[in-house]
């Protein structure tokens, strides 16, 4: 793993994960319980004003690697360093949270509704502290506002009075509170009409190049991801398959999942969609409480051999920056 | 004849707020055997067209005039006593959440033999049939043990299988899909395409498509209908709509999506925020989010207005492109509408263009201006006279 962190750029990565678990323990009885493994050994890295996008479908552990990496959960096991310092102890975590916020998927949801927008704004502010006078804090509010494209006029009104495109708004604005270097982004425009979704994309890029942030953009929405993105890994049943440049996944995937993923992605385009040959996939995505032994992918893979149940197949690099976990990667793709 | 006629239709939900028009003027055919797409946001009035088809609008909900005919029969008032023999037998309908769908204390195969025995003749025995054969159909593995399990046993994509099964039970005419593959991943929403295309081609069924995913669109829609705000923008065969659309909707709607070319550059979205449907504007719904609207936009809504034999558009603009160019005689486009309206929209587009032009070209025009001057002098003078 140690050969990821070095060829993915010159500069320092400002995340980096090593081999992240996070298990859930389910009642299966009485005094028995089993582990539901929604992340199970994820690497990776994240540079300094670099979008990586995490695509997967429901139930692949993409969210969960979201909410651990800001230790909303408690990893079961793993490393989490930011800028190289590893994020343990409370008081870590605590200043680890100055700089990394998140921004969630259900704008209706993740908003109080008893709590002004300028006070949903200033609540981070509040949290760490970080004004010396109310006038100072009025003055930031505002001028978060101004960042998202609300006006000051919106700051005494309520999370419903607004439409889902600017509460989404709200959400962004309070996750830059503290003023962050790196955000999760955990699905940010999926609940959000089509002709809405590119302002708030845009909204992303412009802010990123202002403020120099660093995204985890997750996402299942894989055109969305394709746009904002400049690398993408893609996770399969709480394992991470493929890792790679935005535009080489796109024109060359080398994982059987992350071919089919993308093949399944309609194109809006009714010329190339007659013509394009789609993968199906069979089945659906077994359950990780009765994850398949070997490769998780391989009930669903054509290309399964015995191999593939007997053991993981490692996460290594094909090419430059392009990982992948696949028994067979050679063959599949000559 | 069409398989299914909508005219005029509108609905409105009657809340304490005031009325909500839901469903504005909407007018379209649906001939057997089709795929018709409906695209819009949320708040467009797509579902609520079909619910409308199906009357099986929410307590409010009413249908406040125009005619739904299928194949021949009137809908609209025909009452519950023939709507019964309509819905689910000639007309059936797939539902966005297959999660919410299913009754969760009765098993599938119950579920399954509770449309079939409702609306065929059959018994038990053929009904049972009928339904392990119907989930056959739609790739469900062992069958018989499947009719015996409960839904919370079945995943998303596996229940919205045993919903289009329920649905395609009765070889219905048309199958009404609202939003089927919106709660699935992308790799069961390709499945689930895939399986109702083949379904459509082998049973000869309409399908009435209603989604907002444009790619969905493309992939398996003839026609395509998109509306905004309770009211049909455009509508026309998807190629048409997708490489020649004429509303400023529906272009920005195209432009606005991420495509694998858009990578590193900005998007172009559409501005503004979707519309308060009670709070209606007098024209064009999308003129406040428009960025070529004009004057007659806010006060006028503009009439569907053919483009071509395959394509019509809602959209002034329209108007102006073809009055400039020549191309469009002002008779065609108030057909059944108000002639005035046109006319007056097409003189102050006039008015507008000769603006334009001679504000870019102040050199050149002097002369005709001056002679233009000079005639109209010479005409005024003449009436007054």
């Amino acid at each position: 793993m140690a050969d990821i962190e070095k060829k993915v750029g010159e500069d320092k990565p400002l995340i980096e994960v090593k081999d992240l678990k996070e298990y859930f323990y389910i009642n299966t009885g009485l005094f028995r319980s089993k582990p539901l493994k929604a992340v199970d050994g994820v690497s990776f890295s994240i540079r300094k004003g670099e979008t990586l996008g995490l695509v997967g479908e429901s139930g692949c552990g993409k969210t969960t690697v979201g909410r651990t990496l800001l230790h909303l959960y408690k990893p079961t096991a793993g490393e989490i360093r930011y800028d190289g310092k590893l994020i343990k102890s409370r008081s870590d975590i605590k200043e680890f949270r100055k700089k990394a916020t998140m921004v969630f998927q259900d704008p209706y949801s993740s908003l109080n509704p008893r709590m002004t927008v300028s006070d949903i704004i200033g609540e981070p502010l509040d949290v760490h502290k970080l004004y010396s006078s109310k006038q100072e804090r009025q003055d930031r509010i505002l001028e978060l506002m101004s960042y998202v494209g609300l006006n000051s006029e919106h700051a005494a009104r309520y999370a419903h009075e607004f439409s889902g495109g600017q509460r989404q708004r709200i959400g962004i604005a309070r996750s830059l509170a503290v003023n962050p270097d790196f955000i999760v982004c955990d699905e940010p425009v999926s609940a959000l009409d089509v002709s809405i979704q590119a302002q708030v994309i845009n909204m992303f890029d412009e802010l990123q190049e202002k403020l120099g942030l660093t995204y985890l953009f997750v996402a299942h929405d894989l055109l969305v991801v394709r746009h904002i993105s400049d690398r993408i890994a893609v996770m399969y049943l709480g394992k991470m398959v493929e890792l790679a440049p935005a535009a080489e996944i796109y024109d060359r995937p080398l994982h059987p999942y992350s071919k089919s993923l993308l093949s399944a992605v309609p194109v809006p385009d009714p010329k190339t969609a007659r013509a394009n040959q789609r993968i199906v996939l069979t089945g659906d995505i077994p359950s990780p409480l009765n994850a398949p032994s070997g490769c998780p992918f391989r009930t669903r893979c054509k290309y399964a051999t015995d191999k593939c149940a007997e053991s993981m197949p490692e996460f290594k690099e094909v090419a430059s920056g392009h990982f992948v976990a696949c028994h067979r990667t050679a063959e599949i793709n000559s | 004849m069409a398989l299914l006629e909508v005219n005029n239709l509108r609905t409105s939900f009657f809340t304490d707020a005031g009325e909500v028009k839901a469903v504005n003027d909407v007018s379209f055919t649906l001939d057997r055997g089709k795929v018709l797409g409906i695209v819009g946001e949320s708040g467009s009035g797509k579902s609520v067209t079909a619910y409308s088809i199906m009357q099986i609008l929410a307590g409010t909900g009413k249908i406040v005039g125009g005619s739904i005919k299928f194949d021949g029969t009137e809908l609209v008032g025909a009452g519950e006593k023939v709507m019964k023999t309509i819905r689910g037998n000639k007309i059936s309908i797939i539902f966005q959440d297959p999660m919410t769908s299913l009754n969760p204390t009765y098993t599938i195969g119950k579920q399954l033999m509770e449309a079939i025995l409702l609306h065929t003749n059959r018994d038990r025995k053929q009904a049972y049939e009928r339904a392990v054969e119907m989930l056959r159909l739609v790739n469900v593995n062992e069958p018989e043990r499947r009719m015996k399990q409960y839904p919370y046993e079945f995943s998303g994509g596996m229940r919205q299988r045993v919903m289009i099964a329920m649905a395609l039970a009765c070889e219905p005419d048309i199958l009404i899909a609202d939003e089927p593959t919106t709660a699935l991943d992308v790799t069961i929403q390709a499945q689930i395409l895939e399986l109702m295309g083949s379904l459509q081609k082998e049973l000869g069924m309409a399908i009435i498509m209603i989604t907002h995913d444009l790619g969905v669109v493309a992939q398996i829609c003839d026609e395509v209908i998109v509306m905004y705000a309770g009211s049909i923008c455009e509508q026309g065969t998807a190629d048409e709509i997708f490489y020649n659309p004429c509303h400023e909707y529906t272009k920005g709607l195209l432009r606005s999506i991420p495509t694998t070319d858009t990578a590193g550059r900005k998007l172009q979205p559409i501005s503004g925020t979707p519309i308060d449907l009670l709070n209606m504007p007098q024209g064009c719904p999308f003129a406040p989010r428009c960025e070529f609207a004009m004057k007659i936009c806010i006060n006028h809504k503009a009439e569907r207005m053919p483009i071509n034999s395959d394509h019509a558009a809602a959209c002034w603009m329209n108007v102006k492109h073809g009055v400039q160019k020549g191309e469009i005689d002002l008779d065609d486009i108030s057909s059944d509408g108000d002639k005035n309206k046109a006319k007056k929209a097409a003189e102050e587009n006039k008015d507008k263009s000769a603006d334009k032009k001679q504000d870019s070209k102040p050199a050149d025009n002097n002369m005709n201006s001056k002679k233009k001057k000079g005639k109209n002098k010479k005409k005024g003078g003449g009436k007054v006279g």
